[in-house]
């Protein structure tokens, strides 16, 4: 609880130091750190792989601005109904495809992500089509609107701690044990009367809420979205924050997203000067070469990495 | 009538090259256990190193060769440098770096070739062949030939061989067949190489009629995957006969309902199998694992 004191307190110093343009990467790094802690937690402990996070982030995302601009709802409630919307939908897609053993749930997000992306780019009339929408409100709370990014920083932040805050403590009641009953061992699990089926569910339900969650508040904060923002590349960009943080660590999400929205930084200023044009090609097998570096060599992410060395133990795979 | 007749004749062709990619993934998820995600980018590697030798004066059957080859390696390194290493890790970490591996791929692809598409010639010149009212063009048949080729090469190499012997005891029983001298390790490098090699051969033989380019793997991989879902993901007939059943029911779906939908339907498809038959709509003489 301490060190969660001390970030809050960094971060809520920091915009004051920092200029606006990393108040702006520090908001995103928010949003992207709920989207990718459910992926971690599903990951981690229910060892399913889904390749659709950025379309629960989309979901999300045009829910949010279905609900706020078409239906007049209030900005905060339609984040909170975008988020139920992203859970219902991957409960949809969880039930068939978890009552099985196996890697089904990584195919089926695949194609389902894919499936999502056409319909944004061809649902014209109510999405906006390939060119998206325009105009999106930002929230208010009572008759105060959240109109410039210091604001929008705080409230994400607020939101952001308090829901890592939440996962750790869920992580570590009797329910935490299940799943981590899980990740050790789905055999062992079950002989001990576990339904991880239903667990596993669970854990894809959550992680699709939290990715629509962030999808709805990055809508509501950048107030234009295109099906682009959502597609393929962005589920492998949450998954690859995931993977560097840590899977099945709540707090390295937080890691993972910072480290690599800033070495990506990092690389789109220092790369013009080697090759101009070219960092978005280098981007990607910088990412690509990245992911499987970290599996083969430090396939529990950086949260794995520190926690060894503060302290030897942790989650053994049977 | 006739359209209909033209769809089917497109999707056959289509489908041909959906079943090569469908029995390189099921071969290496057989023999190691990994669903490859990176199996699309073999055939995008085959066919752009086709591309480039023949750009460059080579005659076609060393372009293909070349390509053919080059995949084989490509895949080869990724078995033998990532993969071998970590296969005592999780299941979810061998996907991961297949994954790692396809987008490392796209991007040097990308850095090599560029993003603008490029082609090959036709295998052997010469106008459409024209039956029962609807048209073939003479690459389509080049493609269904090495479809039904490469499939008997492969039945004869299972079926009759001491290294087919070998790769499907190490599918039915990794510790028994180490029991009998043959390497698991030996087995997926076998594996990886001969899928990649496959899939290259499936990439340069479909670059005349749809074109090659740096991300033609994902939606190749992503339809040998559905194929191989149809087919029960361990059967290589079923695969074959699947991947024939998407290439037609894409091709009269984009004909008659929306093209724009096209790459949807195959999706459809798999998100309908896995909820109503996850053990696959044509598993025919699937291995059993013991």
């Amino acid at each position: 609880m301490k060190a969660v004191a001390i970030l809050a307190l960094a971060l809520a110093v920091l915009p004051w130091l920092a200029g606006k343009y990393l108040t702006a990467l520090l908001i995103v790094i928010g949003i992207h750190v709920l989207a990718t802690a459910g992926l971690s937690i599903l990951m981690g402990f229910a060892g399913q792989v889904s390749l659709a996070q950025g379309a629960f982030y989309g979901i999300g995302a045009y829910a949010s601005m279905l609900f706020s601009m078409r239906l007049g709802v209030p900005v905060v409630l339609a984040i909170l109904l975008a988020c139920a919307a992203a859970g219902a939908v991957a409960w949809a897609i969880g039930k068939p495809s978890l009552r099985l053993h196996g890697h089904h749930l990584a195919l089926a997000t695949l194609g389902f992500g894919l499936i999502v992306y056409i319909v944004f780019a061809e649902l014209g009339e109510l999405t906006g089509g390939p060119s998206g929408m325009i105009g999106i409100p930002r929230p208010r709370l009572g008759s105060f609107t959240l109109a410039k990014d210091i604001h929008y920083y705080y409230a994400i932040w607020t939101v952001v701690l308090a829901v890592l805050a939440a996962a750790q403590r869920l992580m570590g009641s009797g329910y935490g044990r299940l799943l981590r009953a899980l990740a050790a061992s789905e055999p062992a699990a079950e002989a001990m009367g576990v339904d991880t089926g239903q667990l596993k569910l669970q854990a894809f339900v959550l992680s699709g809420a939290l990715g629509g969650l962030a999808g709805a508040l990055y809508a509501h904060y950048i107030t234009v979205i295109s099906p682009t923002a959502f597609n393929f590349e962005v589920s492998i960009e949450l998954l690859m924050m995931a993977v560097v943080g840590g899977l099945g660590s709540v707090w390295g999400a937080l890691l993972g997203v910072a480290l690599v929205t800033f070495v990506v930084e990092g690389l789109r200023v220092v790369m013009p000067s080697f090759q101009s044009g070219a960092s978005a090609e280098y981007e990607i097998v910088a990412f690509g070469l990245l992911l499987i570096a970290t599996m083969v060599f430090l396939p529990e992410g950086l949260a794995g990495a520190l926690g060894r060395l503060g302290r030897p133990g942790g989650v053994t795979r049977a | 009538m006739l359209d209909v007749v033209q769809l089917v004749v497109l999707g056959i062709a289509m489908g041909g090259i959906y079943a090569l990619v469908a029995v390189g993934f099921v071969a290496i998820h057989n023999v190691t256990g990994v669903i490859n995600f990176a199996q699309g980018e073999f055939a995008m590697v085959g066919a752009m190193l086709a591309v480039s030798v023949e750009a460059r004066g080579g005659s076609l059957p060393v372009a293909l060769a070349v390509g053919v080859a080059g995949s084989a390696v490509v895949g080869w390194v990724l078995y033998r440098g990532a993969l071998m290493p970590a296969r005592r890790s999780s299941d979810v970490v061998l996907i991961i770096i297949t994954i790692g591996a396809s987008i490392t791929l796209r991007g040097l692809a990308l850095l090599a070739w560029g993003s603008q598409p490029v082609t090959l010639p036709a295998f052997s010149a010469g106008g459409p062949i024209a039956f029962f009212g609807a048209v073939i063009s003479r690459q389509q048949l080049w493609v269904l030939a090495i479809t039904v080729l490469m499939m008997t090469l492969l039945a004869l190499f299972f079926g009759r061989t001491l290294f087919g012997y070998a790769l499907r005891a190490t599918a039915m029983n990794r510790d028994a067949s180490r029991l009998v001298g043959v390497s698991p390790q030996a087995m997926g490098q076998v594996a990886f190489a001969g899928s990649a090699a496959l899939c290259g051969l499936a990439g340069a033989a479909i670059t005349p009629i749809g074109l090659a380019s740096y991300d033609m793997g994902l939606m190749l991989g992503l339809k040998g995957f559905v194929s191989a879902v149809m087919g029960g993901l361990a059967s290589i007939p079923g695969a074959v006969l699947s991947a024939f059943l998407l290439g037609v029911l894409e091709a009269v779906g984009a004909g008659v309902v929306s093209s724009a939908y096209k790459d949807a339907i195959a999706f459809v498809i798999l998100v309908l199998v896995l909820f109503f038959r996850p053990q696959g709509l044509l598993a025919l003489g699937a291995i059993r694992r013991v």
